[in-house]
């Protein structure tokens, strides 16, 4: 039995929730995409589950002039849009209460003084000193100038409250920026206010990897080079850059997903389990792996790095053009649709183990798995038999669509001979469990309330990831030519093919 | 969640073995018309219930949406009944489409009589899905069906303010808790009253406030005195008081506790004007003159605090009502996890009963 002397609260014992100190939520873009599409429906859908602090206020801050009013319609829209469920009227409308609207350019100093007596006002209203959480869902060049002109206005911290930042991807677009835009926020917030999202790293699948590999004991003895003969992690999507243009032009396959996603996977695989379930014990165990991973030299990335862009092709049963004559592509652009590396993690653990990571629009399907290829068995006592198919075991962790983990196993041909073949033994997460996974965004932005760092990226993290791919986007950038192509709806481009050591084939995506 | 399409079979005078051959054939039937229907295998349910009521437990299933049990085995109990009977279904929860996989759950309904009461066990055994975990609930009483039954479940289901005596159904709870994993609906009501109490002092500078709790007092359905017993059980089991038995007055029981520093003055009062089940209010006060109120709200908890400088706040805690359909799923799905703190507010109930 619990008593008082106890420094945890004894009554949080055996919820399902924790409690969230209240709390005042700015967001910075709050009229973009990712606001309207993501954050407001996750915040209605923590409210209806009764999830948000008791004391819940919401500001929006954006460049276009509007009123309060105008901009509660704006987010009720939006949260009827794009919930995952339907919205309960009275929940909707006493969340929307709480909402204002800061408006005004990032660069002035106005919507920071604005914004300062409105929170202040939460404050007074409320009778205590709320925490503060600022959410940077702008184009990243405002990243610094926001961080700034916070600082500046003594907004980074305040008495007997929490002040936290959250900023969007992309941290940077390349090393230099990274490490700049990480200086510029550390002039300003403590690592500890600073909460770098990842959202593959809020996704329930993404965690269970975790669990997975630290919670069953058949698996680590084989977790090592001694059994696993390579690693294959992929990012396809079916779909085309669609109105994204102006995005995806200036970013590309690398930067998009593998610099940060795909190598947050590779972590998850690689990593040394930690001695504790910490942020900070989780997250060095990460950035040992990335550490572990050579950058490469720049003529050594046409062994290691493929690049290539999707040509007119078949896509759902209908034709579809070609990247460059996609709408707002810049003419001639040399952007890739598709890139593949092949890491090696030099660690006692996995050295001499290829990770190969491929991610690309306008592929054959949507899907994201991870694929680990065990050793072949040293002697196939059946073979004379003529057994058909006999392949090395493969653990195959899918994170979407169907999440779930398949491993392939030899198993024998009904019938009077010994023959073989592989069989695949499913596990998948929709059959085992009741509960709907919670978007990743209602996880991470509760969790950067409550302050827990454990699913967001650290400054070393992200320092470390740009570079290992810094070097690769600098090869690319000073080779120039036109790219190789694929046709849109395929497998991907036959050069990635050239990554492949002997013996290895990719997946079948 | 409606299903969208059945696969059925049926059969009087039948046997265990030829529903459970029948089940397996149906899910075979299922998965040969498309392989992207695939059986859920997370929980069985084992539900004894009364013939005459059977439809409104279904109904009442019917509105647990994703909760359902993969394998919900209905024992439909008719006194005269002499012959076994038995409808199983096997419904797909969507239309198959390429690439997706569709969840199917299986329900069967056994009809049976007094004279198949004594082989309970052996009926419903062998149509459960082995290793997954069954959950029982027996909605209309009958202990000695939930007795026969027991050695099959890993947890079990019920509303402690379904007892006609509430102080039964605490010692009841506890009876079971003794034997399996005990989910209560009155429990699972006072959910986000305890996650309020809980948030309220979770800040630091509050937590101290826990040790100077004056007093409680607490408004409930008429039917839910159990469910506020269980809210001042949780809390004298978690900041570690002692308990003596509660005076009746009326609709009001009332007494003390005794905290390490002071005496809490405890109070539970019927709410006539509250409709559903469960909590209508509550005040916690501290001797520093903190107080909490919490009351039942549309579009969530109402609460009001007084620090202790007399300043007064009001606010609303956003959430949305499970209603009565939620929280049996909730219930379902309470099942697979563990509550740690249930048992020791049960305990702590039974201490104050009168």
């Amino acid at each position: 039995m619990s008593t008082v002397e106890q420094t945890e609260n004894p009554l949080v014992a055996g919820l399902e929730r924790l409690p969230v100190a209240p709390t005042t939520l700015v967001i910075f873009g709050a009229t973009g995409d990712l606001a309207k599409r993501k954050l407001l429906p996750a915040l209605y859908n923590l409210a209806h589950e009764g999830a948000l602090p008791e004391r819940f206020h919401l500001v929006g801050v954006s460049r276009k002039e509007k009123e309060d009013e105008d901009y509660r319609d704006e987010c009720e829209q939006a949260i009827r849009r794009f919930s995952r469920r339907k919205p309960s009227e009275d929940v909707l409308q006493g969340f929307l209460e709480n909402v204002k609207y800061v408006p005004g350019e990032f660069d002035e100093d106005a919507p920071y003084a604005e914004l300062e007596q409105v929170l202040d006002e939460f404050d007074q209203e409320a009778g205590e000193t709320l925490n503060r959480a600022f959410y940077l869902s702008t184009a990243p060049n405002f990243f610094p100038l926001i961080v700034e002109r916070l600082g500046a206005r003594g907004l980074s911290s305040h008495d007997d409250a929490e002040v936290r930042v959250i900023i969007e991807k992309p941290f940077g677009t390349s090393l230099q920026e990274a490490l700049e835009l990480n200086r510029q926020v550390l002039d300003v917030f403590e690592e500890t206010q600073i909460f770098r999202i990842d959202h593959y790293l809020g996704k329930e699948t993404v965690q269970n990897m975790m669990a997975f590999r630290f919670a069953n004991g058949m698996f680590e003895p084989l977790w090592n080079r001694n059994y696993i003969d390579s690693v294959q992690i992929t990012a396809a999507e079916d779909i085309g850059i669609g109105t994204r243009a102006g995005f995806y032009d200036q970013t590309g396959a690398l930067r998009d997903l593998i610099q940060n996603h795909m190598l947050q996977l590779l972590c998850h695989v690689a990593m040394e389990p930690p001695v504790s379930f910490t942020a900070e014990e989780v997250r060095n165990e990460k950035v040992k792996v990335l550490h572990a991973i050579h950058a490469p030299k720049s003529e050594q990335v046409p062994e290691i790095a493929v690049h290539a862009q999707y040509a007119a092709g078949h896509s759902g049963g209908e034709d579809v053009p070609g990247y460059l004559q996609e709408d707002g592509v810049r003419e001639g652009s040399t952007t890739e649709t598709f890139a593949a590396l092949r890491l090696e993690v030099d660690n006692w653990r996995w050295a001499g183990v290829p990770f190969y990571l491929r991610a690309g629009k306008r592929l054959a399907r949507k899907i994201t798995e991870i694929a680990v290829t065990l050793k072949p068995v040293p002697h196939l006592a059946f073979s004379q038999d003529g057994s058909l198919g006999v392949k090395p075991n493969q653990l195959v962790l899918t994170l979407q669509p169907n999440e779930g983990v398949t491993l392939q196993l030899g198993a024998k041909i009904p019938g009077s001979r010994m023959r073989i073949r592989s069989v695949n033994m499913e596990f998948l997460y929709g059959t085992s469990f009741m509960s709907q996974s919670p978007e990743a965004y209602e996880r991470l932005i509760m969790d950067a309330m409550r302050g827990d760092p454990t699913l967001f990226t650290r400054n070393d993290e992200v320092e470390a990831q740009w570079r290992i791919c810094d070097p690769v986007l600098q090869a690319w950038e000073s080779s120039g030519g036109q790219l190789p192509q694929y046709e849109a709806g395929s497998q991907g481009p036959s050069v990635a093919d050239d990554l492949l050591l002997d013996g290895h084939h990719w997946r079948a995506i | 969640m409606p299903a969208v399409s059945d696969a059925v079979w049926s059969e009087q005078g039948t046997t265990p073995d030829a529903i459970e051959a029948a089940l397996r054939g149906l899910l075979a039937e299922r998965h040969s018309e498309d392989g992207g229907f695939l059986p859920a295998r997370v929980l069985n349910m084992v539900a004894f219930v009364e013939s005459e009521y059977s439809g409104e437990i279904a109904n009442r299933l019917r509105g647990v949406g994703r909760y359902h049990a993969s394998r919900l085995i209905v024992l439909s109990y008719e006194p005269r009944r002499t012959r076994l009977d038995a409808h199983a279904s096997v419904a797909a929860e969507d239309e198959a489409k390429p690439g997706d996989i569709v969840l199917l759950h299986e329900t069967v309904i056994v009809e049976l009589g007094d004279r198949h009461l004594d082989d309970l066990l052996t009926i419903a055994d062998p149509l459960v899905v082995s290793d997954l975990p069954t959950l029982l609930w027996s909605p209309h009483g009958h202990p000695e069906a939930v007795q026969a039954l027991l050695p099959l479940a890993q947890a079990t289901l019920l509303d402690s303010v379904d007892e006609p005596v509430w102080a039964e159904a605490i010692d009841r709870a506890n009876t079971l808790s003794d034997r399996l994993y005990v989910v209560d609906l009155a429990w699972l009501r006072s959910t986000p009253w305890r996650e309020r109490i809980a948030a309220t002092f979770d800040p630091p500078a509050l937590r101290g406030e826990l040790e100077a709790i004056a007093s409680i007092t607490i408004r409930h359905h008429p039917d839910s005195t159990v469910a506020g017993m269980l809210l001042i059980g949780w809390l004298a089991s978690r900041l570690g008081w002692r308990l003596s038995p509660l005076r009746a007055e009326g609709d009001v029981l009332s007494g003390t506790a005794q905290a390490e520093r002071q005496e809490i003055a405890l109070r539970l009062q019927a709410a006539p004007e509250q409709l559903v089940r469960g909590l209508a209010g509550l005040s916690i006060e501290t001797a520093s003159g903190i107080q909490l109120r919490l009351d039942r709200g549309t579009g969530g908890l109402r609460a009001h605090q007084r620090d202790a400088e007399g300043r007064e706040h009001e606010w609303t805690i956003l959430g949305a009502s499970r209603g009565e359909a939620g929280i049996l799923g909730e219930g379902i799905r309470q099942a697979l996890l563990r509550d740690p703190t249930y048992r020791p507010a049960l305990q702590a109930a039974q201490q104050m009963l009168p």
